[in-house]
């Protein structure tokens, strides 16, 4: 299944991914929001496919969805393509402001929320100070957005509508966060100083479809400690 | 009908809010240009972009819109006519992606080759050469890449003329060079001369004086 060229998938809704992946998982959510069904494909990082390197060649990355024999890469574009390709369970807002803010925020939490987040990961010393740091300011601005969007109402971003783009782009956090901060050892969770981000963290771990895709945190430890080992013995040690 | 007021918060120099220019002008819409002073930026701008303060920021009717190809998207969706994203779903997907790529490769590759020397510079040109193979790969025989007509990751892609006039500034050999990259090449002249999209450029000598002053300085300070 893993192998073949990309022609041979006429028809077909593909996902290749990595378990342990948050944008991977990211499109999964947007897959179930709408009730599609797809194959997935569980890619080994340290031995590629030949249909996920045709597949990505520029960025040779997961999440990849092949639909229809046509790939396409990066979490948010293929979120989007999901969106305009299957109209029901709609993801983004319709009007076009809404979208805007919807896509300003999602642009907004992988700036300063993911980038920094995977830089702390695998960084360390003065480096991972820095972007720890940056992280926390990050997760401020977030908390402001909760506190001014969210209520005993409206629970996700999405607003009206339950769980919409910004939900499905943020949702990465309430399983990975934790596994990072322990991980990379640092703190950047407070439900003190976070409160409305809390309880939207508390919020979408329970949503129906999202539940059953988050992996145990002593699996996700497990793992990018290891990652993390590798990356940073790559770089010359004291 | 209805009154319609559209303000572009931008500078002179800046590629991101020179894209919105492009973008609204190609659709003919009407707007109010107010140039910031980013030493110095106006409390309406801070108002309208309390998140990062700053430019572009499109208002749309007083309703503020921030990061440029965010309100590329807003415009295309507002202002249905002339679109610059194509109409199919996975050519759409296409020019996000590849308008992603230009942001987050390319033009940090850009503004590192300016600042670099020797070797760590070589390391950087190499970078930038094979990124741009990969959009001529996207690129291939069209005019444009949005096909006849300029559309959203040609605009995205106004960045490599701040890459060249830089290098100009600078006395560096072009990486966009006629032989190397013949067919990126052909596209900048084409971009260029386009009625639109030429209006949109910084004028050149006033860009090379601003680039020297830029970059010039930290080069000699190394």
């Amino acid at each position: 299944m893993a192998s073949g060229s990309v022609a041979d998938q006429e028809g077909q809704v593909m996902l290749l991914g990595f378990w342990f992946s948050p944008f991977v998982k990211r499109v999964e959510w947007a897959f179930k929001f709408k009730g599609i069904e797809y194959d997935y494909v569980e890619e080994d990082l340290t031995n590629k496919s030949t249909l996920l390197l045709t597949s990505n060649p520029i960025h040779k990355k997961v999440p990849v969805l092949i639909h229809n024999g046509n790939p396409i890469a990066e979490s948010l574009v293929i979120i989007e393509y999901i969106d305009e390709t299957w109209k029901q369970n709609p993801i983004l807002p319709q009007d076009p402001y809404d979208r805007a803010m919807a896509r300003f925020w999602a642009n907004f939490i992988e700036e300063k929320v993911s980038e920094p987040a995977r830089e702390a990961l695998f960084s360390e010393g003065e480096q991972q100070e820095k972007k720890v740091k940056e992280l926390k300011e990050g997760m401020e601005v977030v908390e402001g957005e909760a506190k001014a969007k969210l209520n005993d109402k409206t629970l996700f971003f999405g607003g009206g509508h339950g769980v919409g783009y910004v939900d499905i782009v943020l949702g990465w956090t309430c399983n990975w966060m934790e596994t990072i901060e322990e991980v990379g050892g640092f703190k950047v969770l407070d439900p003190e100083s976070q409160p409305q981000f809390h309880k939207w963290m508390t919020n979408f771990r329970e949503v129906p479809f999202v539940k059953p895709t988050l992996e145990p945190k002593e699996k996700l430890v497990e793992f990018f400690r290891m990652v993390r080992k590798d990356r940073l013995g790559l770089v010359a040690n004291k | 009908m209805a009154e319609e007021e559209v303000k572009l918060f931008g500078t002179w120099a800046s590629p991101f809010s020179r894209r919105i220019e492009v973008a609204l002008k190609l659709k003919g819409v009407q707007y109010e240009y107010i140039e910031e002073n980013l030493t110095n930026k106006s409390p309406a701008l801070l108002n309208y972009n309390p998140v990062h303060k700053q430019i572009p920021v499109l208002v749309h009717n007083g309703k503020p819109v921030a990061e440029s190809f965010v309100i590329m998207e807003y415009v295309d969706e507002t202002w249905k006519h002339n679109p610059i994203l194509p109409t199919d779903p996975y050519e759409k997907a296409m020019a996000r992606f590849w308008a992603k790529y230009i942001d987050e490769k390319l033009w940090p590759a850009a503004k590192k080759v300016v600042v670099t020397k020797g070797e760590e510079q070589k390391g950087v040109i190499n970078e930038i050469q094979q990124q741009m193979k990969n959009l001529e790969g996207e690129l291939k025989e069209k005019t444009f890449f949005g096909g006849e007509s300029i559309g959203f990751v040609d605009i995205a892609a106004n960045i490599i003329i701040w890459l060249v006039v830089a290098q100009e500034a600078l006395g560096m050999d072009q990486i966009l060079d006629e032989e190397k990259l013949p067919i990126l090449h052909g596209w900048l002249q084409r971009l260029l001369d386009d009625a639109v999209f030429k209006e949109c450029v910084p004028p050149k000598e006033r860009h090379l004086d601003f680039s020297k002053v830029k970059f010039g300085s930290s080069i000699a300070s190394k």
